[in-house]
């Protein structure tokens, strides 16, 4: 009776959403650590509603009139513009025409814009790709676990989370993510491998796949991941794709500013295999933002990949 | 102005929106919701560029196999790469951005972007006479 008792103090507490219901015993521990450490958070906190009552109130009005006043500048400026929505209008100039009417007939793709962003102007989208390579490195230098920048409290609370998450279970997104994720990476794919047919293309079937992965470990935890997806192979096949996306249109460099007719034909539009550089150049965007994604995730939750 | 509001509503729209952004990151003294601010404004640029690009009665820039591609019935394609590379570099920033603050966060334990720089005065003191 007694130990009925403690079962549904334990219910109760984890509808409150207190604690876990594998983990009264584990958070007890922790709380001691954390009351250790409320210290420096309660000093905060008070600093904080200090400075709310005192002079937040006249830095607000002057921030709202400023606010007003660079709104009121830029709608004046903007009611210059042309009507939207006109053919006439001067956005609409002899370079879209041009990359409309010549799009397909020149890079071979059906899917337009991924014809402008792969050929025309591939340059700015290995720009985006480096801007994102870049941010994902800055997350690691400010965020990857070692030994100078965590101490034993944070490991052991680290260990504790990834026990309460085994004990619990979490059947129902074990179970979803176990049935889901191979439809969200083969979706992933389709998207990028048809991304001069349809729309879509690298970046938004890279976000499709870093998502699906993402769910695969938040169900079954970064250990499962690690399998087939360690820092290793993601410092590899993110800057190895990068290369190879700036070997195979850095070349004009070279030559001059000439675009060199690229040795892959581009084949009939329209079918798969068309389009020249714009499917594999679309592979490795994909890879990168796919990469990404998940890099940023998992620095985030556990300062590891 | 009224004309303007009525006539070209996606631009007005996209400018208080770009608005609201700015005062969020004005007024908001916690720094994850200044970073939605900050993308609040990011949402407004992308809809201005769409904006810009769009043609009334003309559809998405893809063509049919076989068929001419005419610039009569297609939307401008251009704005539509350019709020890609909006888009990107927005994820970035706003990464980045929120790494800061949880290391921020690790040392000073509070969100609070006045707090934080009277802690900082504090540990000063604190090193300049101990």
């Amino acid at each position: 009776m007694k130990n009925d008792a403690g079962k549904w103090e334990k219910f109760f507490k984890w509808i409150n959403g207190e604690t876990t219901l594998d983990s009264v015993i584990l958070a007890k521990s922790r709380r001691k650590r954390f009351l250790k450490r409320k210290l420096r958070q309660q000093k905060a906190q008070i600093m904080a509603n200090k400075l709310k009552r005192s002079k937040r109130k006249i830095e607000n009005v002057i921030c709202l009139i400023v606010a007003a006043i660079f709104i009121g500048i830029l709608l004046y400026t903007a009611s210059g513009l042309p009507i939207c929505g006109r053919w006439e209008n001067p956005a609409n100039n002899e370079v879209t025409k041009r990359y409309i009417e010549k799009g397909v007939e020149e890079t071979g793709a059906v899917n337009l814009v991924s014809g402008m962003i792969l050929d025309y102007r591939a340059f700015d989208t290995f720009g985006e790709s480096c801007v994102l390579f870049t941010a994902v490195i800055c997350v690691a230098i400010l965020l990857k676990r070692d030994k100078n920048n965590t101490d034993i409290t944070e490991d052991t609370e680290t260990a504790e989370d990834d026990a309460i998450s085994n004990a619990d279970g979490n059947l129902i997104l074990k179970l979803s993510a176990k049935i889901v994720t191979p439809f969200i990476l083969l979706y992933g794919i389709y998207v990028i491998l048809n991304g001069h047919l349809s729309p879509g293309g690298g970046f938004s079937g890279g976000a499709i796949i870093g998502a699906g992965l993402i769910l695969y470990t938040t169900a079954f935890g970064q250990e499962s991941t690690r399998r087939f997806f360690t820092y290793e192979t993601f410092k590899k096949i993110s800057s190895g794709c990068l290369l190879v996306y700036c070997f195979s249109k850095g070349y004009s460099f070279f030559t001059g500013g000439n675009h060199l007719e690229s040795m892959i034909p581009l084949g009939k539009p329209g079918n798969i295999l068309s389009g020249g550089l714009i499917l594999p150049l679309n592979i490795c965007v994909g890879i990168i933002v796919a990469c990404t994604m998940y890099g940023i995730y998992s620095f985030f939750t556990k300062g590891d990949i | 102005m009224l004309k303007f509001l009525t006539e070209n509503h996606y631009e007005a729209g996209a400018i208080i929106l770009f608005g609201i952004g700015f005062l969020n990151l004005l007024l908001q003294d916690n720094l994850i919701k200044k970073f939605i601010g900050l993308n609040i404004m990011d949402t407004a640029v992308y809809l201005f560029l769409v904006a810009q690009g769009y043609i009334v009665g003309h559809t998405a820039p893809i063509a049919q196999a076989g068929e001419a591609a005419l610039a009569t019935k297609f939307v401008n394609p251009i704005p539509s790469g350019l709020v890609l590379t909006g888009i990107v570099v927005s994820v970035s920033v706003t990464a980045f951005s929120l790494a800061l603050v949880l290391r921020l966060y690790k040392k000073y334990k509070t969100l609070s972007l006045d707090a934080v720089l009277e802690l900082l005065k504090e540990d000063k003191e604190d090193e300049s006479n101990p």
